[in-house]
């Protein structure tokens, strides 16, 4: 096992940040994949994994980062490299943590200069096979899920209404600003904590997504934009001037009764979109709170500081926090490390222990910034779509009392002309058959085209369920051609007989065998 | 016993079989309904035995009951399962006594021709009929003895055909010979010239010739239909076999035998028109086997299919309210009806709204679900068509496809390229959850891929239908 490769945790040099890359549970499996795994001493400390848990788990302890970043052939990490962990990266490394490469176009630079491959955990394509990698979904599950908790620690009441021995407590009300991951899973949080939560959002299709997690879609009475989220890998995309103007009148609308704002609305590559503004906040209730996830990339909300909590002049609480994730260390790094460890086995395919960095595969692809020395972002759009394109929506079209009746008229008249020509057309055949045809003949014609018709009409009434018994019994009744056979079997001779028998033999059984089997059939349909 | 009361008896045959044939409108009528087309048989077969024409009492006698003692043995012995093969096994039967009843009928004409004027007055029953035809008679008569042998030929070997492919022991696959239809169209042509020749006077060997390529036309045709396509082929093999009890009515001068005839031709028709309306194919379609050319590349499907566990599938089913059960051909292959049952009253018991949801073309044979859900009591007021259920898919908390694929395939509505686009579907993906139970990650009879699988609310259910029930149902609370 000398020559498996390394991987390597530090700890994360970004002030606060908790988190860690790597679990002794996704050190576990990671074994499994063939590498060795290292972590820097106290680097999941603040996440609550103290360097003995590791041991225990088989993970070699190192002292400094820097042997940390000698020894370890990939480096997981939570938060963005910093300029002087970069300078550590040698060609043959690969460096796997949250980049955002759009933003961050010199510490780009500066990483692939040195020739080791980056793999940014947030690039990594939104489809249905990449899901167990997507770590900016498993994190905003967390800051959906924080939002809530911390919107509950600076609010002065309960969520869930109650009626006590010490008077009524109504419950609270929550709004929830984009309905994406973060949003869903407060929306969650909030339902399961009794609160009334309703949730907006720009895409309408996500409205099935809220009212599954108990929430009330707040409806924009407009009919311009409906924006299609598959267009955009699943993301909103900015929405048009006038839209905007309509989403923020039902805001200002709502707010004198809302007690708790989670905004988590942003669209990919963008600064955040305004829509909590200061005259909201100010028609809002003394003690209400909003929690502005979108802080980081200058908030929802018009007032929100970011990293602080403010309060405003008339006793809103603010939160501006960027650092949800890591305020539950424990259970971020373990999704984290899970999401990093699902990573790496795409990258090893043959559970040997080796990285094979295969660039034809769309997840690999996307997520890879920097490779062999090369700035391979922004990568190709991916060749299967995340979500599948939305249907038009068909239109029942409201018909007017005139019109239905217009067509119940045509369809008659049309219903009408088909019979008529139908028996016409009929009535045509049967005379030219008559025509030719001698009297004894025509007596059985009629007999028969009589007995189609009567058969027609009864066996459309006959129940879908019971279309087995139905042929059970016309197989039985097709017995009936034994009357041949019976009649022949007087003949004189001996082959005329003979096979007037073997008739006589074979639809009987057949008359036998279809009642009882029908009789069988229908004893078994019973009501409940 | 006169001509006249023996047409009092037919007439009232005629009408006992109408009314057996309303009768099965509903469950309830339809237990009577069986007794009507009994009786109507049995004064048939009565008034025919003593009537005049008939004869040879002992051998009839002997015959009734050697087939009342088979008949019973095969009626009470096959598994609700079988019942596909029982039918069609049964409707070739028809077709031989078709065949050999024209042949009779064949036999008998020459015989009379033979006879002097004195000889032919002496003759009784069917001879005496015979000898009383004119020239343009005989020469219907002789097409009639024709198509009535023809149609019973085909249905014989198709039949066998059919039941050969039902019950496993012919390969389910269509299959063509070299040639195609056109060895079937050539044979059907030939055909219609020695039905020319038949008529202008040709003897036995022309008609000989015609039922052995009527046997080649059966036999051709069924082993091109695939195995999806049997419940079409089936009752149009039914028809059949009433067309030709017809046929044979008209060269017997029979009345009752052209009417029974053509209720049950009519019967099959109309089976088969709604199977063909429920797969959205037309008649020809099926007939001519296969489905039909697509018209591009069928459209890619992203995602994969998630398995689940027993413990998972039963956590969903308790939390559940309402439940659907969407019952396919692989439920009877797994013989899993029981279990199906069984699962069914612990969540009708938990108080869970269960229902059965049944596509018109679900297994081998129209309403063969309905029979099997019947067999391990089911009640039959919860077993709902489509149109009655589809509409109720997206209020449903968990559906549960057992053994069925193409009937629960969103491709019919979403991918016009699909080679079964635009035939009527369950729309299951609509519910909430879907659990597919399944054997293994094939694509099932018709080859098509089926989205469904791969949808986020669907898991599969891996393993035999009964097996995994029977795991399922302790977890059930």
């Amino acid at each position: 096992m000398t020559d498996a490769m390394k991987i390597g945790s530090p700890k994360e040099l970004f002030a606060g940040e908790a988190r860690v890359a790597m679990t002794p549970d996704s050190a576990t499996q990671l074994k499994k994949l063939g590498y060795d795994c290292l972590v820097e001493s106290g680097a999941g400390l603040a996440a609550g994994f103290t360097d003995d848990a590791y041991r225990a788990a088989g993970v070699e302890v190192v002292d400094s980062a820097a042997a940390l970043w000698e020894r370890a052939d990939v480096i997981a990490k939570v938060r963005p490299p910093e300029p002087s962990e970069v300078e550590r990266l040698t060609p043959a490394k690969t460096l796997i943590s949250f980049f955002y490469p759009a933003q961050s176009k010199d510490l780009l630079e500066q990483s692939s200069r040195t020739g080791a491959s980056v793999i940014a955990m947030d690039m990594v394509p939104r489809i249905s096979r990449a899901q167990k990698m997507d770590a900016l979904s498993s994190m905003a599950n967390i800051a959906g899920y924080r939002a809530v908790i911390e919107a509950g620690s600076n609010f002065g009441r309960f969520f869930t209404g109650q009626i006590t021995a010490a008077g009524k407590v109504p419950p609270a009300k929550v709004l929830v600003i984009g309905a994406g991951v973060a949003g869903l899973a407060a929306i969650g949080t909030a339902t399961a904590l009794g609160a009334v939560t309703y949730a907006f959002d720009v895409r309408p299709e996500v409205a099935e997504q809220i009212e599954s997690m108990g929430a009330n879609f707040v409806y924009l009475d407009f009919e311009e934009q409906q924006q299609d989220g598959a267009a955009t890998g699943g993301y909103a995309a900015p929405s048009s001037p006038e839209f905007r103007e309509a989403q923020l009148k039902k805001f200002r609308e709502l707010a004198p009764d809302i007690d708790i704002v989670i905004t988590t609305a942003l669209i990919p590559g963008r600064d955040a979109p305004v829509l909590w503004t200061k005259d909201m906040v100010e028609a809002m209730k003394p003690g209400s709170v909003i929690v502005d996830l979108a802080a980081e990339r200058g908030g929802n909300c018009e007032l929100t500081v970011k990293d602080e909590r403010v309060v405003s002049p008339n006793g809103v609480t603010i939160v501006g926090y960027t650092d949800f994730p890591s305020r539950m260390a424990s259970q971020s790094s373990s999704l984290y490390a899970t999401n990093i460890r699902h990573m790496m086995t795409d990258l090893t395919p043959a559970k040997d222990g080796k990285i094979v960095h295969n660039m034809s595969d769309d997840v690999i692809r996307g997520a890879t910034v920097a490779h062999e020395g090369a700035i391979t972002y922004p990568p190709p759009p991916p060749t299967v779509k995340a979500i599948a394109a939305q249907k038009p929506k068909e239109k029942a079209k409201e018909l007017t009392p005139e019109e239905r009746r217009a067509n119940e008229l045509a369809a008659f008249k049309e219903q009408t002309k088909f019979q008529v020509t139908l028996l016409g057309v009929g009535t045509v055949l049967m005379l030219l058959v008559g025509a030719v045809a001698p009297a004894s003949f025509m007596s059985h014609f009629i007999v028969f085209a009589l007995a189609c018709f009567v058969g027609f009409q009864v066996i459309w009434g006959v129940s879908h369920s019971l279309h087995t018994p139905l042929m059970a019994l016309t197989n039985a009744i097709s017995g009936i051609i034994v009357l041949g056979a019976l009649l022949q079997i007087g003949a004189h001779g001996f082959l005329v007989p003979l096979l007037s028998a073997v008739s006589i033999l074979v639809a009987s059984i057949n008359i036998v065998g279809g009642f009882l089997v029908t009789r069988r059939m229908l004893a078994m349909f019973q009501k409940s | 016993m006169s001509v006249g009361i023996v047409s009092a008896a037919y007439i009232s045959a005629a009408i006992l079989f109408i009314l057996s044939l309303g009768g099965l409108s509903n469950q309830e009528s339809a237990k009577r309904a069986v007794w009507y087309g009994i009786v109507g048989m049995g004064l048939a077969v009565f008034a025919t035995v003593f009537g005049p024409g008939s004869g040879k009492l002992w051998l009839v006698l002997l015959m009734f009951i050697a087939a009342a003692a088979i008949g019973w043995q095969v009626a009470t012995r096959v598994q609700m399962t079988e019942m596909p093969q029982l039918v069609a096994a049964l409707h070739s039967f028809v077709g031989l006594a078709a065949v050999l009843i024209g042949f009779n009928a064949h036999l008998e004409l020459v015989a009379v021709q033979a006879m002097d004027e004195t000889a032919r007055e002496a003759l009784t029953g069917f001879a005496a009929v015979l000898a009383h035809k004119t020239g343009v008679e005989v020469a219907i008569l002789k097409v009639e003895v024709f198509l009535g042998v023809f149609i019973g030929a085909v249905t014989f070997t198709g039949s066998i055909i059919a039941f050969g492919k039902l019950a496993g022991k012919v390969d389910g696959k269509a299959k063509k010979l070299p040639g195609g239809h056109m060895l079937n169209a050539g044979a059907a042509a030939a055909s219609f010239l020695l039905l020319i020749l038949y008529v202008n006077g040709a003897g036995m060997w022309a008609l000989i010739l015609m039922t052995l390529l009527a046997f080649f036309i059966g036999y051709h045709l069924i082993m091109g239909i695939g195995g999806a396509d049997m419940p079409v082929v089936v009752s149009m093999l039914n028809s059949y076999s009433g067309w030709a009890a017809s046929a044979i009515g008209f060269t017997l001068g029979n009345d009752l035998l052209i009417v029974t005839g053509a209720l049950v031709g009519s019967s099959g028709a109309i089976l088969s028109y709604i199977m063909c309306k429920a797969m959205n194919r037309s008649f020809i379609s099926v007939i001519l086997g296969g489905f039909g050319a697509t018209t591009g590349p069928a459209q890619e499907i992203e995602g994969e299919q998630i398995a689940i566990d027993t413990d998972g599938v039963a956590a969903a089913l308790n939390e559940a309210d309402s439940v659907i059960i969407v019952p396919g051909y692989g439920m009877a292959v797994a013989q899993a009806q029981q279990a199906v049952a069984e699962l069914t009253r612990k969540l009708r018991a938990a108080g869970k709204e269960v229902r059965f949801a049944i596509h018109p073309v679900a297994g081998r044979l129209p309403g063969h679900m309905n029979v099997l859900l019947a067999e391990a009591k089911v009640p039959y007021d919860i077993v709902l068509e489509m149109d009655e259920i589809n509409e109720d898919f997206p209020s449903t908390d968990v559906v549960i496809v057992i053994g069925s694929n193409d009937i629960v395939n969103p491709a019919a509505q979403e991918d016009p390229n699909s080679p079964i686009a635009g035939m009527p579907v369950l729309e299951v993906w609509k519910a909430k959850q879907v659990f597919v139970s399944k054997r293994g990650q094939g694509t099932g009879y018709s080859g098509i891929e089926n989205p469904l699988f791969y949808k986020d609310n669907t898991r599969m259910y891996y393993g035999d239908a009964k097996g995994s029930l029977e795991k399922l149902l302790p977890h059930i609370a």
